[in-house]
């Protein structure tokens, strides 16, 4: 006759968190910032049809890292959200804090209850009037949410990449300084993934760089999200 | 995936990229043609079974609590896009209900709508529409094709048949920009989706309009001619159908006209509709 094995809770957590932790960190990573014209997103991303950035709502955008399927199916369940809401009350009434949250209880719910924890990180950002309210919520694979900065950086990007962005971060960026600090962030983790979206040596990319880029526009009044064909 | 009380449902999640489908599926009770369409509970099935008559046409008695109803649109071609303009009344039964309502609207950025019909109706319509349409676009990543956003409208509109079958009748015109030519669609109650070569009309006072556009309608015409032309089948349609009104200068209000071309969905300005109107007015007055 056998026992079950004894597991205590504490390994469980930590088990699935280093699942979770492994397969965010095997993408190539992803950074949102809000600069002085917008919140820029970029990613490095050589597929031109698998997209890690989309439009969200009229201000918001998100961005994501990880396993494609998953944070595919948080894209559209999110647009759904946004779209749902704007219809039932304003546009006026849909937030990227409330979209956070609910991405947050759903990666959290499936971080303890799922046979599977996502493999995903994901932010949702919103470009306000001026940039002191414009707004990035960083979701981690455990549902944990932070909104302090008004940067993130996603994915397996390498501590000097973190650094430089950490470091080169302030209020009022340039478009292009704030294209130059993303790529510093991007470039440097760009190769370290194994695998995820590698394209067998073809130059097809997001962009004609490599990255993906999109800009919520601060000046727009409708739908404020652009995508750009390369970094500024 | 969706257990958390606060999570994303689990309606959200699965395939599909139609919002009017997901409405259904996440918001039962929000769906449309709307809860009034099987039940005659909701306000508007109530209303609409009061005065079914009213809704029906300008012509039928007013019956009070009957909703309002709008009129008359005209689409057509030119040489470079197609303009499509609407007048601003609203009736209900013989009164006027509005002077200022809008009856054309941006579908998305290279697509105009128009409507005629129970002008509640119509204003959940143009939202469903244009939401129909973003919807598709943010989850694909593409806009839907011309005839895409046709076969849609259709679809939703057949999704209320039975309303119509009430006498809650609302019937769209719409006009789009595919890449290489602008294109006129109209609808029946019953979702028939037909191409219109050159020009179309819909509403109350569309036959006199259609008359008036026979006539008039170049479509190797400028934008500027488009317009003026346009106004003058909504003007002519005015002179005969009491449910449309011409353009009210008095009060500065003039029909809504739109142009689609190649840089996609613009209206145009009052100013720009005033000069059309004077060096109309003139000849008019010469031969009305």
């Amino acid at each position: 006759m056998t026992m079950p094995l004894y597991v205590p809770p504490e390994q469980i957590i930590k088990d699935r968190a280093d699942f979770a932790k492994r397969g965010v960190a095997r993408g190539r990573p992803a950074v949102v910032l809000s600069t002085a014209d917008g919140v820029l997103l970029a990613a490095a991303n050589t597929s031109r049809a698998l997209r890690k950035l989309s439009e969200i709502y009229d201000r918001m955008a998100f961005a994501a890292v990880g396993k494609w399927s998953e944070f595919e199916a948080l894209r559209v369940a999110g647009i759904r959200y946004a779209d749902l809401r704007g219809y039932s009350y304003d546009r006026t009434d849909v937030t990227a804090r409330g979209l956070a949250g609910a991405y947050a209880q759903t990666i959290a719910a499936a971080f303890t209850g799922d046979p599977k924890p996502l493999e995903v990180e994901l932010a949702v950002a919103e470009v306000g009037a001026s940039q002191v309210s414009d707004a990035v919520f960083h979701v981690r694979f455990d549902g944990s949410v932070s909104d302090e900065l008004p940067w993130a950086v996603l994915g397996g990007a390498t501590p000097a990449g973190r650094q430089a962005l950490a470091e080169g971060w302030r209020p009022g960026l340039s478009l292009a300084q704030a294209g130059s600090l993303a790529r510093l962030a991007l470039a440097e983790g760009a190769f370290s993934g194994n695998g995820e979206g590698r394209a067998g040596g073809a130059a097809a990319a997001g962009g004609d760089d490599g990255y993906e880029v999109g800009l919520l526009v601060r000046a727009s009044s409708g739908r404020a999200f652009a995508r750009l064909g390369s970094l500024p | 995936m969706s257990r958390a009380p606060d999570g994303l449902p689990a309606t959200y999640f699965g395939p599909g990229n139609s919002f009017v489908e997901f409405l259904g599926r996440a918001a039962p009770g929000a769906r449309w043609p709307f809860a009034g369409a099987t039940g005659a509970t909701g306000v508007i099935g109530a209303a609409g079974a009061a005065g079914a008559t009213g809704a029906v046409g300008p012509t039928g008695a007013g019956a009070p609590g009957a909703p309002p109803t709008a009129t008359t649109i005209v689409a057509l071609t030119y040489k470079d896009g197609l303009v499509m303009a609407g007048d601003r009344r609203a009736t209900v039964g013989h009164q006027i209900a509005s002077r200022d309502i809008e009856k054309v609207y941006p579908a998305d950025a290279w697509t105009a709508i128009g409507l005629a019909g129970v002008a509640g109706l119509s204003i959940q319509l143009v939202r469903l529409f244009q939401l129909e349409l973003e919807h598709y676009e943010k989850i694909e990543g593409i806009a839907l094709s011309l005839s895409g956003k046709a076969n849609r409208l259709a679809a939703i509109i057949a999704g209320q048949l039975e309303l119509a079958m009430k006498g809650l009748v609302v019937v769209p015109l719409l006009g789009g920009w595919d890449g290489a030519a602008a294109r006129i669609f109209a609808f029946d109650v019953t979702g028939g989706s037909y191409e219109e070569r050159d020009y179309a009309a819909i509403g109350s006072g569309a036959v006199f309009a259609k008359g008036s556009l026979k006539k008039l309608h170049n479509p190797a015409a400028s934008a500027r001619t488009a317009i003026r032309t346009a106004l003058t089948a909504l003007i002519d349609a005015a002179d005969d159908d009491a449910a449309t009104a011409g353009v009210d200068q008095a009060r500065d209000i003039y029909p809504v006209v739109a142009r689609v071309d190649a840089r996609g969905y613009s209206r145009v300005p009052d100013d720009e509709l005033a000069r059309a109107l004077e060096r109309r007015g003139e000849a008019r007055r010469a031969r009305p």
